[in-house]
């Protein structure tokens, strides 16, 4: 799409062709297009004079890059110790159940995508759930369920 | 204007914002408290405030944490006569009855009142006298929740940037000094002084050198920096401006996770203010010093917490740790002399060179001098980010702090240090808490996570859950983290599932004994801890699931069963509704039962039961 190239090209232009421009610029290109399709990898290596494999290699290593587009609804479960203590893992697998779909994936629909999520540091209200950066606390099972029934 | 000049004028703006006269809302806005519903509450206040004609003469106000997380949304009013009441556990739909006794009849709102700021003549106790408040004692959390985070006259007017201006009267050997004076040991979790730390990075001789702030806190149950960040992020900004005088760096970093979106929202707004003060650029105060900070967002990977990895994350590679030495204080980031603190040392920093190291020094233990944050969280009754003195006893911080454990449980261990720490069991309740004697029982004190463990807990399963964790943020570099975290795990998960055999527990030891000694990092080095404590305390457990096929907590799945005791069952349906698999039937008002065939143990009958009918075997 044009328009998406356009705005590739504009982020980036924002960043000096060094090293350390590559994180901040994949952190970018995510927030603007929600992942890193393999032509965005591809200019970014070009933009960085990285080759791909470069690019590749730091994008995996670290949690928050996506390599498929999430799904309408993104859900990310913590899997904080205070939260695993509170039955986080019940929760996850409740959500799993709802949706049909395992954490990494999207549904086929394209409406739920699933992620485990090390800690969001609000242990106080554990287990906790984010709904397309909605924080649900104090969650239970039943009350997953009848949340992702609501976003159906 | 003078720096002098400038305190003055924000003191003139502070008192108007703490003087009687306006009314106030104060709104605990933090990520948690935002999480509980603190910004629909705000625009109910709004909303409320507009109705009955008040816009105009009151100040809404968000604030960061008081760490009183149990009882979020908190609010804090003060009415036309000045009296300042906290309320805790505020929704929208009780905005309207507040406005109406705090702010329009000047009475207390009894139901939601927790406590009176100041003094209290009133059944209602004073704040400093709460249960929770009072041991504490509070350095790196002395503006959290009081002060506006995104206004710099509050900070200043405070004390803030004096720490920074007295650096600059005692000149950069005099300053690391002072640190070494005050005893501080680094907050991240290692707990190597800094003035030491800092002495090093002084005595390199390069042409460009770098300080930089970690604020990567990735233990799963730690959110003490991010309070600070969010709450006071001035604090920690004037520690990094600090520590770059003092070893001579001009650039400063602050590395922050990129799941913190309000923390480094508040850094950019603080840095964007410092600039505008003169704060940062060149000969800041007429010094001679010059000084620049950077933001670089993490991109989640556990390891980067490690210094050197984090270095590489912000060079632009896969965070994975180099060999020291050289140190980084002789080759860090982009090969220059390079000094890490994190958020916590950094906050307690400004504090020190404000107040001085005599009166810092006075807190805590001989060894671990001052105050420690911690995250309290898990089966605790008061969740909260709270500070106290190094040294004090584990059994104070649960019991008189957090209120002892949840629905009054027995107390069976308290995890500490994440990760990379270890269980303490309850005959150790009394311990002192400072480095020293955390290290004498096997865990150590970490960034500060402290998760309570009551009962229903399997230390097996709570091992295995941290090598869950540290299997998959393993960088991999390093065999025996790589291969040790791997084989921990399978063994582990093998226990859970029944599957284990005896000698595995002496496996279990003989990996994590070689990781400790032979892994590159902290990471490999300590993600053993678990096992370790684990095993020191609760071998018995270990031995129940293998040699009996029995989780003694009830916890492992695969080792228990559910059921529906007839006698006291009334048959509500709630545990019917509530099964995702169908496995439960009964007739209305008929005890009900479960089909063990169908049952996958979520334990959601369990949960929903009211009757306490569901056991688990």
């Amino acid at each position: 799409m044009p328009s998406e190239q356009h705005s590739l090209e504009a982020i980036l232009s924002q960043y000096a062709q060094n090293r350390d421009s590559l994180i901040p610029l994949l952190q970018d290109i995510q927030e603007q297009f929600q992942y890193l399709a393999p032509e965005a990898i591809a200019a970014v290596a070009a933009h960085l004079n990285l080759s791909e494999n470069d690019v590749y290699g730091v994008a995996t290593f670290y949690a928050q890059f996506r390599f498929v587009p999430p799904g309408l609804h993104h859900i990310r479960v913590c899997e904080g110790t205070a939260c695993h203590v509170r039955g986080s893992d019940r929760i996850l697998e409740s959500i799993s159940r709802s949706t049909g779909i395992a954490p990494g994936q999207t549904s086929e629909d394209g409406k739920f995508s699933l992620e485990r999520v090390a800690c969001f540091g609000s242990c106080a209200l554990a287990p906790v759930v984010v709904v397309d950066d909605k924080v649900y606390g104090r969650m239970t099972a039943p009350k997953t369920q009848k949340l992702i029934e609501e976003k159906k | 204007m003078s720096f002098k000049g400038r305190q003055q004028q924000a003191q003139a703006i502070w008192e108007q914002f703490t003087q009687p006269g306006r009314l106030r809302v104060l709104i605990g806005s933090a990520t948690c408290g935002r999480a509980a519903g603190a910004l629909e509450v705000k625009q109910a206040f709004h909303e409320a405030l507009a109705e009955a004609n008040l816009t105009e003469t009151t100040d809404v106000v968000e604030v960061g944490c008081l760490g009183m997380c149990f009882a979020e949304v908190l609010v804090e009013l003060r009415g036309s006569d000045g009296t300042r009441v906290l309320y805790q556990g505020v929704e929208p739909r009780h905005v309207k009855d507040l406005v109406q006794a705090q702010l329009i009849n000047d009475e207390v709102y009894a139901p939601l009142a927790l406590a009176m700021m100041g003094e209290s003549g009133t059944e209602i106790p004073a704040f400093d006298k709460l249960a929770m408040i009072a041991p504490q004692v509070r350095v790196v959390l002395r503006n959290c929740g009081i002060i506006d985070p995104t206004d710099i006259d509050h900070y200043l007017a405070r004390g803030g940037y004096s720490g920074m201006a007295r650096a600059f009267e005692l000149g950069p050997d005099q300053v690391i000094e002072e640190m070494k004076g005050s005893g501080l040991r680094g907050r991240g979790g290692a707990g190597f002084p800094t003035g030491v730390k800092w002495g090093f990075a002084r005595s390199s001789v390069a042409d460009q050198k770098y300080v930089i702030c970690n604020a990567d806190e990735g233990d799963p149950g730690a959110f003490m920096d991010r309070s600070v960040l969010e709450g006071d992020p001035h604090a920690v900004l004037e520690g990094l401006l600090i520590a770059g005088y003092a070893i001579g760096a001009t650039i400063g970093y602050v590395y922050c996770r990129a799941e913190y979106p309000l923390a480094i929202e508040r850094l950019q707004g603080a840095i964007e203010q410092m600039h505008q003060e003169g704060f940062l650029g060149s000969n800041i105060l007429g010094s001679g010093f010059d000084f620049e900070i950077k933001i670089k967002k993490g991109a989640g990977a556990f390891v980067c917490g490690e210094e050197t990895s984090l270095m590489q994350s912000i060079e632009g590679k896969r965070g994975m740790p180099l060999s020291k030495p050289p140190f980084p204080a002789v080759s860090g980031l982009f090969g220059k002399p390079t000094n890490i603190n994190n958020v916590e040392t950094l906050a307690a920093v400004s504090a020190i060179l404000e107040k001085g190291a005599d009166w810092y020094s006075g807190y805590g233990t001989e060894k671990s001098r001052g105050t420690k944050t911690f995250a309290l969280a898990g089966k605790i009754t008061r969740t909260g980010l709270i500070e106290v003195p190094m040294g004090i006893a584990l059994s104070t911080i649960i019991d008189d702090i957090g209120g002892g454990v949840l629905d009054g449980k027995p107390f069976k261990a308290v995890q500490t240090g994440g990760p990379s720490g270890g269980c303490i069991p309850a005959q150790f309740f009394d311990l002192p808490v400072d480095y020293e004697h955390l290290a004498e029982v096997g865990s150590i004190m970490g960034s500060g996570g402290m998760i309570v463990i009551d009962q229903e807990s399997c230390m097996v399963d709570m091992a295995r859950y941290f090598l869950t964790f540290t299997e998959n943020e393993s960088c991999g570099k390093c065999v025996p983290c790589r291969m040790g975290t791997q084989h921990l795990l399978r063994i582990l998960t093998a226990i859970t599932q029944g599957k284990g055999t005896i000698d595995q527990i002496e496996t279990l030891r003989k990996i994590g004994d070689t990781m400790k000694k032979a892994s590159l990092c902290g990471l490999g080095q300590t993600a053993a801890n678990p096992v370790l404590t684990t095993l020191r305390y609760f071998e018995d457990e270990y031995r129940a699931h293998i040699e009996e096929n029995r989780c003694p907590a009830g916890a492992c799945r695969a080792l228990i069963t559910f059921s529906i005791d007839a006698a006291t069952c009334t048959g509500c349906g709630a545990c019917k509704r509530a099964c995702p698999v169908d496995a439960i039937s009964g007739e209305k008002k008929q005890p009900h039962s479960i089909d063990e065939s169908l049952c996958i143990q979520c334990g959601s009958c369990r949960q929903v039961c009211k009757f306490d009918s569901v056991h688990v075997q």
